[in-house]
């Protein structure tokens, strides 16, 4: 059982404590001082959207150990209003809401891979990951 | 978490501590704004040395500082972005667009110092 963190996320204040739980699990990986602050970096953005959009999610950190090369993912789920057009919020510069529209593809070229899944109604689940090199 | 502002000379400091909500952004906007016309500041720093992450709602309100400020006749430099941030921001597509920047505070200071006797600042 690989080491899991989940934060639960209602307020910008778990913002905050999302990127710093993250930050703290992927120097157990053994990142870099600058890849942890991409780390932290995306996360922040991917759990705004959570309290932006749907109010309440979660964010869940997970080390990752695969063949050797050590990674974080990085889940950010929420029972919100889901995303009916995800390529065009992918697009920088799209934003419905008060943002700059820069969190999720900020996110995507943050990280080493980059999910998204969505239905209307139903939430949305972004899943991130990065190696440690 | 409150950011200590300090008044030196003309100048309004405001040396954050930690890590900062969405809301303690907000709010450092707000107290610079009313602390301008309060103190009659002609000029502000804003050092964000301990700051180990500037996401986009960080930058947009750092810029937003800056602007609002402005407005209020004072000229804003943001002082001590890390290098690792200097770099996610660069990855994430974050600007601080003609916000001024200095690599600390003593720079900070340099720069309103200069600018102020120029007669371009506030």
């Amino acid at each position: 059982m690989e080491p899991e963190v989940r934060v639960r996320i209602q307020s910008s204040t778990d913002i905050v404590i999302a990127r710093q739980q993250g930050r703290a699990l992927a120097a157990q990986a053994g990142f870099s001082n600058s890849n942890l602050t991409i780390i932290a970096t995306a996360i922040s953005e991917v759990a705004r959207n959570i309290v932006e959009y749907a109010k309440e999610g979660e964010v869940v950190l997970t080390l990752l150990n695969n063949a050797g090369s050590a990674g974080i993912k990085i889940v950010a789920l929420d029972h919100g209003p889901g995303i009916a057009d995800i390529a065009t919020v992918m697009r920088d510069g799209y934003s419905t809401g008060k943002g700059l529209g820069i969190g999720l593809p900020g996110s995507r070229r943050l990280m080493d891979e980059f999910e998204i899944a969505s239905e209307v109604g139903k939430g949305t689940t972004v899943t991130m990951k990065k190696w440690a090199v | 978490m409150a950011v200590p502002i300090l008044k030196q000379s003309h100048f309004l400091i405001a040396s954050i501590q930690s890590a900062l909500s969405d809301q303690d952004l907000v709010q450092l906007r707000d107290d610079l704004a009313d602390l301008v016309g309060r103190h009659r500041a002609r000029g502000v720093i804003v050092d964000v040395t301990a700051l180990d992450v500037l996401d986009s709602f960080a930058t947009r309100t750092l810029r937003a500082i800056a602007y609002t400020t402005k407005l209020r006749g004072a000229e804003t430099v943001i002082v001590g972005i890390q290098p690792e941030v200097a770099m996610s921001m660069v990855q994430l597509g974050l600007t601080l667009e003609n916000v001024p920047t200095a690599l600390d505070l003593e720079e900070g200071l340099l720069f309103l110092k200069l600018r102020l006797e120029d007669g371009h600042g506030a």
